[in-house]
């Protein structure tokens, strides 16, 4: 991959025309690892609502950054300081190694693509691909804008209606020439704020990973703002967890996932959520308010616990009937509830004092009221200092 | 007799537009059933007739035995829930779910022995003399729950009732809607076109097309066996998975086994009691392995990560694949597998009309 910097800037020379008719990705501002976007100690205060605190996060030259969080967790406010739509009140915003924080949001060169499809309804698709290459200023020649419209068209699948009216067109298809309309500018550094979720479930499955796809293509850095926790975890080459205007951790979908910083960042990925039980240390286990032993616990730290499992990490085994040989035991769970969801079921269950969800393979034979003996997976069991809300090291697998 | 029965039902609007084009349909007593579908299917305008908030401009609606087709929603007895709307902040939780009954004109007496009932049945007595304020955002929903299903109609009918609830609440208002319709054996009408949720909470799905019924079966009947192209798509996250091919007659395998071919004569296997013809095969991304000697090569294009499962994206020579494998099994970009369909989870579609053969 070619590290040569393509400046295509407003008014700048536009790249040279052979990159696009081979059907090549333009070349990104630089590749590899280094940083593209570093966003240092910036804050941000949006009348009464402090909506950003000390935020330092990279995306790299080559990457699909996430920033993950609730409604109001600053994750706009994030992509629009980014964008240089908003000054922060503090730090600053680099790009490609330069201190952007004082450059024009049209200097900057990024592309931002919005929840609302926001086209010109009038226009054409073709029209509306066209506009933004042909802004004063850009100077680009006919013949290129008509190729980069053909390559984004057909990268996107929607060369069949070009010359259709935006306003005749479907919500999945608009979206796709909202897109398109970002990349035919081939910027610097893609922002994307929620553009799925106005988009029914199927198609956001489909252009989930068709973005993926795409961006990797591109090989131009994105940096995705999502509430959506599936987008997230599938998407996401790195995520960052935003909260109350913080950045609770940063880390890959996998580190997030299976070893989170704390119960907050826990509840924020899996579907159905993380099961936290408050656990106290007795006769060598962590046990519940109800007695009942979960896993090993080591004799050092504190003596409470709170403990974070996984759905898909209990098995509701009912093997051995009650009274077998062995130290099986009388079974400790009732099913309540079992939800099918095509691959996999899931079972809502009364144990250990709480309601509990356990995930099974789907040809599950439970049904409510049957008895469980759950036991959890001990390994991938995460602990919490119920206290600092810190995560702490597992017990391990020695179960 | 079924308890509810749609008989020929059809609603054809003023403009022409067919939004019902003739559904059979019955619904036993104490069944949860889920009219599922893409949004203008029909599945509102139906639940609609069945309310009597549309007349139907033909067929028949008979509830219990009577034929309520042209009569005034209030004299049909169904309760119609549109969302679990939040609750009112300065009302107590006896008076939230009061609320509705008053409305109705219930005497005092009957509204309470009815709330004593509902709060009794749904473990929220204790919570009674609280407001809304003071409750945890779970038993919050649960008292709108109550509110929304304290007159005991012969059918509720929920027309999306999740709908503005973000993705925690509404998996926790599945349940509490699936416990208390256990619980309580109301029948039930629910139109959705989330087919997650229509399979969570459906005794048998419904699904809708067009204005027309594609498919009724329990939720694995549709997702395992489904009638048509449309439905094996529309049901499962993601949808099923296509090759387009030709059956042969099989060569060795017993009577009745067919070959399909595709991919140019690359890709082979047998099919159970297929005829020949073209066709497509339907496979689900859970029933796809990798291995060795599996028929179908492919490089891998894109992995999902889900947590708990890996969506991997395999491109094959006969066209895009997904298969799922557990979230610890990582597969890079580019690696090239081979695939094996789990013979007993193959569909296989008529190429041209893409229904089930």
């Amino acid at each position: 991959m070619s590290a040569r910097a393509v400046d295509v800037r407003d008014g700048a020379a536009p790249p040279a025309a052979g990159d696009v008719s081979r059907g090549e990705p333009p070349a990104p501002a630089a590749a590899g690892d280094a940083a593209f976007l570093s966003v240092r100690g910036v804050s941000k205060r949006l009348g009464h609502t402090q909506a950003l605190r000390d935020i330092d996060l990279d995306a790299r030259a080559d990457e699909l950054l996430v920033v993950l969080g609730p409604t109001g967790a600053g994750k706009t406010t994030l992509l629009r300081t980014i964008a240089g739509l908003e000054t922060p009140d503090a730090g600053s915003v680099g790009m490609a190694g330069q201190d952007v924080t004082a450059v024009e949001p049209a200097a900057r060169d990024v592309a931002l693509v919005f929840q609302n499809f926001s086209l010109y309804p009038r226009w054409s698709v073709r029209r509306n691909l066209e506009f933004p290459l042909r802004a004063p200023g850009r100077n680009i020649a006919e013949a290129e804008i008509q190729r980069r419209i053909g390559w984004a068209a057909e990268i996107l699948k929607i060369s069949r209606f070009l010359d259709r009216e935006a306003s005749r067109l479907s919500g999945g298809e608009m979206q796709r020439v909202a897109i398109g309309r970002a990349i035919v500018r081939r910027p610097r550094l893609f922002l994307m704020d929620e553009p799925l979720t106005n988009l029914d479930a199927k198609l956001r499955e489909a252009l989930r990973v068709e973005l993926v796809e795409l961006r990797r293509t591109l090989r131009t850095p994105m940096v995705f703002v999502t509430h959506d926790q599936a987008e997230a975890l599938s998407m996401a080459d790195r995520i960052v967890v935003l909260s109350e205007g913080r950045i609770l951790q940063t880390g890959t979908p996998r580190e997030i996932y299976e070893r989170p910083v704390s119960p907050i960042v826990a509840l924020q990925l899996g579907q159905p959520a993380i099961n936290l039980l408050r656990v106290r240390r007795a006769g060598g286990h962590w046990v519940t308010a109800d007695g009942t032993p979960l896993m090993p616990a080591l004799p050092t730290g504190p003596g409470e616990r709170l403990l974070g499992i996984r759905p898909e990490d209990i098995t509701p085994d009912t093997a051995a009937p009650a009274g077998a040989p062995g130290d099986a035991g009388e079974p400790s769970g009732v099913v309540k509830i079992v939800e099918y969801i095509g691959p996999t079921t899931t079972l809502l269950c009364e144990w250990a004092g709480a309601r509990v969800h356990i995930m099974i393979p789907r040809r599950g034979q439970l049904r409510p009221g049957d008895r469980i003996r759950p036991r959890i997976d001990a390994a991938r069991a995460v602990l919490f200092d119920v206290a600092s809300d810190t995560k702490l090291p597992s017990t391990g697998g020695s179960a | 007799m079924s308890f509810l029965a749609l008989e020929g039902l059809e609603k054809t609007y003023a403009d022409g537009t067919r939004a019902v084009r003739g559904i059979d349909l019955g619904i036993e007593e104490g069944e949860l059933i889920v009219l599922l579908g893409p949004s203008g299917c029909g599945k509102t305008t139906t639940l609609r007739m069945i309310a009597g908030l549309e007349l139907a401009t033909g067929g028949a609606i008979r509830l219990a035995g009577r034929d309520v087709t042209s009569l005034r929603p209030s004299r049909r007895d169904v309760g119609m829930v549109f969302q679990f709307y939040a609750l009112y902040p300065h009302l107590t939780v006896r008076e939230n779910i009061a609320f509705p009954l008053r409305a109705a004109g219930v005497s005092p007496a009957e509204v309470s022995s009815r709330v004593d009932a509902v709060a009794a049945r749904m473990d929220l007595v204790r919570l009674l003399p609280r407001y809304p304020k003071q409750l945890a955002g779970g038993d919050q929903q649960k008292v709108s729950l109550a509110r929304a299903i304290v007159r005991r109609p012969a059918i509720y009918l929920m027309d999306e009732p999740l709908g503005t609830l973000d993705a925690d609440q509404r998996l926790a208002m599945r349940e509490l809607i699936r416990a208390e319709q256990l619980a309580s054996k109301v029948t039930t009408i629910y139109v959705t076109h989330d087919q997650e949720e229509a399979m969570s909470l459906a005794d048998r799905i419904v699904v809708m097309e067009g204005g027309r019924i594609r498919q009724v079966g329990t939720p694995a009947e549709v997702y395992d066996r489904p009638a048509s192209r449309f439905v094996a798509t529309f049901v499962g996250s993601p949808g099923m998975n296509f090759i387009a091919g030709e059956v042969v007659p099989g060569a060795a395998g017993p009577a009745g086994e067919g070959t399909f071919v595709a991919a140019q004569g690359k890709v082979r296997i047998d099919v159970p009691s297929a005829r020949p013809g073209e066709v497509t095969l339907g496979i689900r991304c859970e029933h796809v392995y990798e291995d060795p000697l599996g028929p179908i090569a492919g490089s891998v294009v894109t992995e999902e990560y889900l947590g708990n499962a890996s969506n991997v994206h395999v491109e094959t020579e006969a066209g895009r694949l997904i298969m799922r494998t557990d979230s610890q099994s990582r597969r890079p970009r580019g690696s090239t597998v081979r695939l094996r369909l789990d013979p007993g989870y193959i569909s296989v579609f008529d190429a041209r009309t893409e229904e089930r053969l």
